[in-house]
């Protein structure tokens, strides 16, 4: 499935002067003004920047969540601005997973079950589900949780809930918004590696936000955004 | 996509237990007590109805003495045979006459007693009262002019005394007395005002006269009026004939009742009918109270909900296939409560029914109409709420508060 997109001639994604304003007049406010970013299949990019800079915002669109005022957004060459509302349903259902900064988890679900609702909506059989599921929660290290519900997890324990039903379906392209936020420093190595393998075994681009230098160091390019704009586009070369 | 919105609506009701149970426990409540109350009330106009019928609608009851309000009534002398032949005689437009005389007394048989009322009367009384024999028959005129000692029971006396056996041909004892049963009446069932028309002993007037009263007295004159006669004429017409024959001056009040038992029965429907209105009122409140607690607990969970769904719109799903989980959820939660509605309520109303001992009336209309409105109610309160979210951005949606 992540190798679904086969014309290799345009860029995966393109940001075409995006911008995301909100509110009127005097509370004006541009989260996004006019960014200009290209990603590259096979990508794996670390977006960094001090706080309310706009990085959540652009990850939004990037993800088909959010519609930009103005500005246009190439997906493998297609123009999301025409696509409807279930066509976007479907381009985030079989390319794309996310990963939220607030986890967006279920509640009263057991983890399981929510690592398997991307899958329900792929429509596999529950036995391929359940098998998928428990394996991608078994790669997160909460092979003992699958029944717990989010109430009863920690917060470190629901990020990783989140970042397993983002990667169950291992989605073209994996955004993820500071996936890492919540966990101690050698659990975070552990995602940072598990995120760099799913992108040079399954060619999986990843895009992720992180404040932390630490794990921007995993990414092949870092990008920083400053006032909502793209400021710096710095090549790693694959720092690890 | 049909299945996956029931595994999906499934998950969410076992999710929500709390919510789920108030819903469908909203809808138990509408349902059963709007099919409760329609068909007791039902039930009820049915039995007024019928007994109605069964006392017979032309029927004139003819008492000595005024009411006076609540229960009391002026004395007066009682009737005498001459006045019931009088009026037989030149009343037009009547097909019996009826006179008799009764009190309460007990009878045995064998081991068995039981106390009862003695209905001193003439053939004519089972014309007039519209009763049937279930078995044997009715008095001959040599035996009620001879007054001799039998009787014909009612359906109640007969249960008591006789249980399971013939009472054709047996003797019961009478205070003094003892009689042959010769008839056996058909059941009527309880009267309009709750007491039993079966529990009687009908004996020959002048039986009743010598063994019983000892005196002349006719206490009540029943008289059926001919199909498609107006009672209110010949009423009139026996008002006029008493008030002669009792010499009462005209500017005297009448010292007789005649009860016009078509009246009554008007009254009675009347009634019964503004009852079952009332009833069927407060079962509407309470069809619209269970209908706005479903709304509330729809609507206290509208931002939980909103969120939910902002979070399968980012994860994939398509608008419709959120909202036909919700349709579907809804529909499994309303349908559930219809349902067990309807069985509390059958159950209850049967239970009521046997209890008050009023008929049970299946009232196939409100059970549907009932159940489509909770379901309705379910459905737009689930549906409608769902269907705004699902027309957010994903991340509006998520951000609901
Ligand atoms: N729904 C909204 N309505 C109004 N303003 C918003 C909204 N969402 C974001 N903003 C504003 O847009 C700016 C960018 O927000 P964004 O969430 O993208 O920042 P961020 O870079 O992700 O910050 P952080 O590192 O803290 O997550 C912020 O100043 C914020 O106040
Ligand atoms: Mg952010």
């Amino acid at each position: 499935m992540s190798n679904a997109i086969v014309s290799h001639q345009s860029p995966l994604i393109e940001l075409r002067e995006v911008y995301k304003v909100y509110g009127t007049g005097q509370a004006k406010m541009q989260a996004l003004a006019g960014v200009n970013l290209t990603i590259n299949r096979g990508d794996f990019i670390a977006v960094m920047d001090s706080s309310g800079s706009g990085k959540s915002t652009c990850m939004n669109v990037l993800g088909c969540l959010d519609t930009p005022t103005s500005g246009q957004y190439l997906f493998d060459g297609i123009d999301v601005g025409t696509l409807s509302r279930d066509q976007l349903a479907l381009l985030r259902r079989n390319y794309l997973g996310f990963i939220f900064q607030g986890f967006n988890l279920l509640n009263r679900t057991s983890a399981l079950e929510n690592v398997e609702l991307p899958l329900i909506y792929r429509g596999l059989p529950a036995g391929e589900r359940s098998e998928r599921a428990l394996n991608a929660l078994n790669v997160v290290g909460l092979s003992g949780w699958a029944h717990h519900t989010p109430g009863e997890l920690s917060g470190g324990q629901q990020q990783r809930v989140a970042i397993a039903r983002a990667i169950v379906t291992q989605p073209a392209v994996l955004l993820a918004d500071e996936p890492t936020g919540n966990l101690d420093s050698s659990r975070s190595r552990e995602i940072m590696e598990l995120l760099s393998s799913f992108n040079s075994e399954l060619d999986i681009t990843v895009v992720m936000v992180t404040h932390e230098p630490d794990m921007a160091a995993f990414a092949k390019r870092q990008i920083h955004f400053l006032d909502g704009q793209v400021v710096r586009d710095d090549d790693n070369g694959g720092a690890h | 996509m049909l299945w996956n919105a029931v595994l999906l609506a499934m998950r969410e009701i076992r999710r929500n237990l709390m919510r789920s149970f108030l819903t469908v426990l909203g809808i138990v409540i509408g349902v059963a007590a709007v099919i409760i109350m329609v068909t007791i009330g039902g039930g009820a106009t049915l039995q007024v109805t019928e007994q109605v019928a069964s006392l017979g609608s032309n029927l004139l009851l003819v008492s000595p003495g005024q009411r006076m309000g609540m229960g009391q009534r002026s004395s007066a002398s009682a009737f005498r045979l001459a006045d019931a032949e009088a009026i037989a005689r030149e009343i037009n437009n009547i097909n019996a006459v009826a006179p008799s005389s009764s009190q309460g007394a007990t009878v045995v048989y064998g081991n068995e007693n039981w106390s009862t009322s003695i209905m001193g009367s003439t053939n004519q009384f089972f014309v007039a009262g519209n009763w049937i024999f279930e078995s044997g028959r009715a008095f001959t005129q040599s035996e009620l002019r001879a007054g001799k000692a039998i009787c014909v029971i009612g359906e109640s006396v007969r249960k008591e005394l006789f249980g399971s056996q013939n009472p054709l041909g047996q003797k019961i004892r009478l205070e003094k007395f003892s009689c042959e049963i010769i008839g056996l009446l058909n059941a009527k069932g309880q009267s309009t005002m709750g007491t039993d028309q079966d529990d009687l002993v009908v004996i020959p007037l002048r039986t009743f006269q010598r063994r019983l009263s000892g005196n002349q007295d006719i206490k009540l004159i029943q008289i059926s009026v001919n199909d498609g006669q107006s009672t209110q004429k010949v009423k009139q017409a026996i008002g006029e004939l008493l008030r002669e024959r009792r010499h009462i001056a005209t500017n005297e009040e009448d010292d007789f009742t005649v009860m016009d038992m078509k009246e009554i029965s008007n009254m009675l429907s009347g009634i019964t009918k503004v009852l079952t209105t009332l009833l069927g009122a407060v079962a509407a409140v309470s069809l619209l109270v269970g209908g706005i607690g479903i709304m509330n607990i729809m609507l206290v969970s509208v931002t939980e909900r909103t969120r939910e769904i902002g979070i399968r719109l980012a994860i994939g799903a398509m608008e419709r296939e959120v909202l036909l989980q919700f349709l579907v959820e809804a529909v499994m939660l309303s349908s559930l409560g219809g349902i067990i509605g309807i069985i509390l309520a059958l159950i209850g109303s049967v239970t009521l029914a046997n209890l008050m001992g009023v008929p049970f009336v299946f009232n196939l209309i409100i059970v549907a109409i009932s159940f489509l409105f909770s379901a309705a109610v379910g459905v737009i309160f689930g549906y409608f709420p769902a269907r705004k979210a699902a027309q957010l951005d994903p991340i509006e949606a998520l951000r609901h508060e």
